[in-house]
């Protein structure tokens, strides 16, 4: 099954794999945020809208909703976050990651931007 | 003067047996604690107290005091806190003992003096907000908000419009609004700001419904900008049976200018310890006492005071939400604000608020060459900077205001309002004189030179201060709340 990394405006990645996506917050968000001091992770089982914050990051400055970059369920959050929230800033795209979402329409990440259109977006931020 | 960091704890000072005090023989039989106190109330050790003379307390305590910085040591033009300068004679009056002498728990007729000055207090803030009537119970600003949209709460159930359960809140909002709404469980329905830096009035349009509860608004908003268009944000929040509040943390900009209740607002808060230049941080005590309409008067927290004839009377209002604070609120702080506003006069109030808004244009327009100003138009009390434009040097807001304190300042409120990347928001206040503004406007200048020319001088900063630059993320991640004997 083939992979691949997509992004939101909102400054999520998406990494889809059939129909479950891994989320997490790009490297560019990261550095925004600066440190990240404490994550609100969702529960397994959890209905997620799109659109809406699914989870909350707290850093030095400011406390940030995570959006849903896609509707379903969560079926697995990455628990490592609680005693180490600095995984998000060390690790954006790995580590970091957040929770992983079943999607509800395979069609729904059609709208997301690849790693190139996504860097061209940041170009305008 | 020295001024040394490693301070030890009071408990590094300790040495066995050393004794502050010494207690008159006792004149009555010694009785064993045993006898006096059940076995389970007793301890099986004795509390670990530090043992220091007296002058070992005094002088350690004020080494702690000379680390701080209040505005009593200098320039501290944290936007949105409006930390102006406290009269001392405030804390003249409240040394008096009809003041600070007297007991919740006395008879009214023995207190009338005091209820009196509750009473009058309330009838000031209800005149400089344009409304009817005051509860001077909550004790702090988010307080103030929690009881107002408790008041608004009430007012909808009574109605029989319980279902109204959204409250809306511009994205410039502070965050207590959101949190406040949340602790009332209301939704928080966002409302995002226009170019201008006011609500987006064709959004509001679109937002408010049959459950719309509320707007809460804060104007002048958190980029020191008045919302123009306030009127008719009220008409479509009335319009739509909902209330507006009037989160007074800016309400320094508008004494004697505007009445927030003549614009449509039903409820008000003000902050004592900001606008009315009460004693503000470290933890307060402050005051946020809120002002309704008539129509709201039935729910306020209570008890209020009531004049009838010439006495005063504790009353609870019919519809009353009940208490939110213990006794009668903070009450030497009513006093000092009292005496802030017969000092002042509304001729005085005005001229306040003129003042800081002149300061606060007079400081924006210095600055505005070297710094980013997103909303480029007349500010009130304060104005927001962007600090974006020293990325390119490696450097952020956050560099900045630490390198503020080597110049002996306190630094601006940073990173909000969140609508403005790297903000720097600057609220100089009335009671500066234009020396000080412009010193600290060339410390500024100062500052976005060194940025260019020498960007670790701020990225290592601070360099003067007995503390250097802390790990506030480490702080944040692992919390070390209180000592523990090793």
């Amino acid at each position: 099954m083939s992979e691949k990394l997509l992004y939101t405006k909102e400054h999520e990645w998406v990494l889809v794999k059939g129909s479950v996506v891994r989320v997490g917050i790009s490297d560019y968000a990261q550095n925004e945020l600066g440190d990240i001091v404490f994550v609100d992770l969702p529960s397994v089982g959890d209905v997620v809208e799109e659109g809406e914050g699914f989870a909350v990051l707290e850093s030095v400055k400011a406390v940030s909703d995570v959006y849903a970059p896609v509707s379903g369920r969560i079926v697995a959050v990455n628990e490592a976050l609680e005693d180490s929230p600095e995984l998000i800033n060390e690790s954006p795209l790995d580590k970091g990651w957040i929770a992983e979402i079943e999607l509800d329409d395979a069609a729904q990440v059609g709208d997301l931007m690849n790693e190139q259109e996504y860097a061209e977006y940041l170009k305008g931020v | 003067m020295t001024v040394r960091a490693n301070v030890p704890l009071i408990f590094e000072r300790s040495t066995p047996g050393r004794r502050g005090y010494r207690l008159p023989e006792l004149d009555v039989p010694e009785t064993p604690l045993e006898e006096l106190i059940p076995q389970e109330y007793l301890r099986s050790e004795p509390p670990q107290l530090p043992e220091v003379s007296e002058p070992e307390v005094v002088r350690h305590y004020t080494q702690l005091s000379r680390l701080n910085h209040g505005v009593d040591v200098g320039f501290y033009p944290l936007g949105s806190c409006t930390m102006k300068y406290n009269p001392r004679v405030h804390e003249d009056l409240v040394s008096l003992p009809g003041l600070s002498a007297i007991h919740p728990y006395q008879p009214e007729e023995t207190v009338q003096g005091a209820l009196e000055l509750i009473y009058n207090l309330g009838e000031h803030l209800a005149a400089i907000a344009g409304l009817a009537k005051t509860s001077l119970q909550p004790a702090a600003g988010a307080h103030g908000e929690l009881s107002g949209l408790m008041v608004i709460k009430a007012y909808h159930n009574h109605r029989g419009e319980g279902h109204r359960n959204e409250m809306i809140v511009p994205d410039s909002a502070h965050g207590t609004n959101p949190a406040s709404c949340a602790m009332v469980g209301y939704k928080v329905v966002e409302v995002p700001s226009d170019e201008r830096g006011g609500v987006d009035v064709e959004a509001l349009r679109k937002l408010v419904g049959p459950n719309t509860a509320g707007l809460m608004l804060t104007n002048p908003n958190t980029l020191g900008l008045f919302d123009e268009n306030i009127c008719e944000i009220a008409e479509i929040v009335h319009a739509a049976g909902g209330l507006l509040y009037y989160d007074g943390a800016n309400a320094n900009a508008i004494l004697g200018i505007v009445r927030p209740g003549d614009t449509g607002f039903d409820v008000v808060h003000f902050n004592l310890h900001k606008t009315f230049s009460t004693p503000h941080g470290g933890g307060g005590p402050g005051a946020g006492p809120i002002v309704v309409s008539k129509e709201l008067a039935p729910f306020l927290p209570g008890p209020v005071v009531e004049k009838e004839g010439d006495r005063f009377r504790l009353v609870m209002p019919e519809h009353s939400i009940g208490r939110v604070r213990s006794f009668y609120g903070n009450f030497l702080v009513y006093a000092k604000a009292y005496a802030y506003i017969l000092s002042h006069g509304p001729e005085g109030l005005r001229e306040v608020s003129e003042t800081a808004v002149l300061n606060a244009n007079y400081m924006m327009n210095k600055l505005k060459d070297v710094f980013e100003l997103p909303y480029d138009r007349i500010c009130m009390h304060e104005f927001v900077l962007s600090g974006s434009g020293l990325k390119k040097h490696g450097v952020r807001t956050l560099d900045l205001a630490k390198r503020l304190s080597d110049y002996g300042y306190h630094a601006p409120t940073v990173y909000f309002p969140l609508i403005v990347d790297e903000a720097i928001m600057i609220e100089p206040t009335e009671t500066e004189a234009k020396s000080t503004l412009d010193q600290f406007i060339e410390v500024m200048r100062q500052i976005a030179k060194e940025a260019e020319e020498q960007p670790e001088m701020l990225t290592s900063a601070p360099h003067n201060t007995p503390v250097k630059r802390v790990d506030e993320a480490r702080a944040a991640r692992h919390p070390v709340l209180r000592w523990r004997k090793a």
